[in-house]
């Protein structure tokens, strides 16, 4: 029991951040029918950000509480300028290309930004700073701590915040506008590639966010920590139904739950021959299972008229 | 085909009627030597037109005549080969699409064009996307309501779940709600019951009453005619023959082709 609610709160921690980042891949799948391969290094830039510019504030002593969300604002201009820049150069011209054409271009975006990264940071691991000294509480048995509280409240908090701003502002309207038709977004008077341009910043600025928490929860960061999580990320956004914003915060979740659970009990399934070390291979059952018995996902039904 | 008092070809307004090319009217909307082309075919070829402030005109003729075409290109969708579009003496050649909205161009495309999966209050909301007056857009939804009280009724529905006839009513509402100074019209009455195209069209002679110009793109060319004041008859990419409705109307060559007399 005690091991079935840790798991649970890890499973809730760790898809607290699948959500935010599957938002990313949904937001812009249902806008411009692309997989951005290149968001979960986005993801890993804003670790990044966090981290040096944490670090090096601290060591000019700076005090925390001005450094931590100097550092958060900062990650978050990073990543949007650097969404936007992708969508801008690499994603652009290819609008009206093959399927294919972008498809490869996003992995090679990825690729570079990966090897960017290493050129700037490193092939080391980053710590994360040590802020505060996280509180363990204990609830039935169970620990939580307070970075991982803050995690998901922090989580819910920017969910709401992304569902009330597509769902009740102009600004929203017009994504969801374009997401169905952009010529009839165009005849209203949208200015089409600007919306465009805003859905990758935002889904950007959600991926700085994540980047901050993994890095806060598991205290590193590594400039190749964006390929797995974005590859999972991405499994979460497909299970949830990819182009559907409440899919994704769903599939977040259950990603990280079935993964904590599996990862909680495959030894006993097994009988001891597979350990938690098999936790990833979870993610990859889930989307070969999504893939083959309901591709469009939990709550997709559009998926087919926009493939 | 002959036409006695109605010019051929364009541009072709017969002399002396006191609208159109004189010189001292102003155009809202002129329209010289369009050519448009789908990669190598030629769907335009080389029209001309003019639209005066509040003035209503049809443009009339068969399936593939290039009707739609012309008015995407008008709304910025597409971009034309070669010619000249000036809008309120302003060249639209360049512009972007949405910036034409914000100048007072609407377009309700073949089709609709309706945001389905957004509620028709949405919709509508959509169609005040360039405004910013708040209490204005509030007021003119209101009145959009009281037009389509089935708008009001359904505000709260997708729109996707509309009928044909409530999506059209939607298509018009969100037209008129970017309180545009040219509507374009693709094909209202398409497939609507002779109920709604009524009522279609007593929206339209209202709003034109107001002093809206508007350019009504019709296959019904005897609905259009009657109540447009000039009317287009484009064949094969060309504009054949234009002038006033009631002489069009009354023309062989247009009884024959399109009234089916
Ligand atoms: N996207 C397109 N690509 C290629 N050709 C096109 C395209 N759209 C239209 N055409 C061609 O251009 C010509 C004019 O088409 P358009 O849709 O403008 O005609 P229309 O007058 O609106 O006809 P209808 O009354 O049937 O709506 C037609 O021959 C059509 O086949
Ligand atoms: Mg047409």
């Amino acid at each position: 029991m005690e091991t079935f609610l840790q798991q649970i709160i890890n499973g809730l921690v760790q898809g607290s951040v699948y959500a935010l980042v599957a938002l990313g891949y949904t937001m812009v799948y249902g806008i411009l029918g692309l997989i951005n391969f290149a968001h979960g290094e986005v993801v890993m830039v804003g670790a990044m950000l966090v981290i040096s510019s944490l670090t090096a504030m601290l060591s000019w002593g700076v005090p925390l509480l001005l450094a931590l969300p100097i550092s958060v604002v900062l990650a978050m201009a990073g990543c949007m300028a650097l969404g936007y820049s992708i969508e801008r150069i690499a994603y652009r011209p290819l609008r009206h290309a093959p399927r294919l054409a972008p498809l490869i271009t996003a992995i090679g975006v990825s690729i570079l930004l990966q090897n960017l990264a290493m050129m700037i940071w490193g092939r080391e691991y980053h710590a994360f700073p040590q802020l505060i000294v996280s509180q363990p509480h204990h609830i039935g048995g169970a620990i939580i701590n307070d970075i991982q509280i803050i995690i998901i409240i922090m989580a819910l908090a920017i969910m709401a915040g992304l569902m009330l701003l597509v769902h009740r502002t102009r600004l929203g309207r017009a994504m969801r506008a374009v997401a169905e038709n952009q010529h009839a977004a165009q005849l209203m008077g949208v200015d089409v590639n600007r919306v465009i341009s805003v859905t990758f910043m935002l889904g950007s600025a959600l991926a700085a966010i994540a980047g901050l928490m993994v890095s806060a929860n598991y205290g590193l960061a590594h400039y190749y920590m964006g390929f797995l999580l974005g590859l999972k990320a991405f499994t979460a956004a497909v299970l949830g139904g990819i182009g559907n914003l409440r899919g994704a915060m769903l599939g977040g979740l259950l990603l990280g739950l079935i993964e904590s659970l599996g990862a909680g009990y495959i030894g006993d399934l097994t009988g001891g021959f597979m350990g938690s070390q098999y936790q990833d291979v979870f993610a990859f059952f889930v989307l070969i299972a999504v893939l083959v018995f309901r591709p469009s996902g939990l709550l997709g039904e559009q998926l087919a008229e926009r493939a | 085909m002959n036409s006695s008092a109605l010019k051929r070809g364009t541009p072709s307004l017969s002399q002396g009627e006191g609208w159109g090319e004189k010189p001292d009217v102003p155009q809202l909307l002129e329209v010289r030597d369009l050519q448009v082309a789908y990669g190598g075919i030629q769907a335009v070829k080389g029209i001309s037109l003019q639209v005066a402030p509040g003035e209503l005109v049809a443009l009339i003729g068969s399936n593939g005549a290039g009707k739609t075409t012309t008015l995407k290109t008008l709304a910025g969708i597409i971009a034309p080969v070669s010619g000249q579009i000036d809008y309120d003496g302003n060249s639209l050649i360049g512009r972007a699409a949405h910036r034409r909205v914000a100048q007072g161009m609407a377009l309700v495309p073949e089709g609709r064009g309706v945001f389905a999966r957004l509620t028709v209050r949405e919709n509508l909301q959509m169609g005040a996307y360039t405004r910013s007056d708040t209490l204005g857009i509030a007021a003119d939804l209101e009145r959009m309501y009281e037009r389509f009280p089935r708008l009001y009724e359904r505000r709260d529905q997708l729109a996707g779940t509309l009928s044909g006839g409530e999506q059209q009513m939607v298509a018009m509402a969100r037209a008129l709600m970017s309180r545009p100074r040219l509507l374009m019209l693709d094909e209202p009455s398409m497939g609507l019951a002779p109920l709604m195209v009524k009522k279609i069209f007593e929206t339209i002679q209202e709003v034109a009453s107001q002093g809206m110009s508007i350019i009504l793109v019709e296959q019904n060319a005897r609905l259009a005619l009657q109540v447009a004041q000039r009317g287009y008859v484009m064949e094969s990419g060309k504009i054949t023959l234009s002038g006033e409705s009631r002489e069009l109307l009354g023309s062989d060559a247009v009884q024959r082709a399109y009234l089916g007399g």
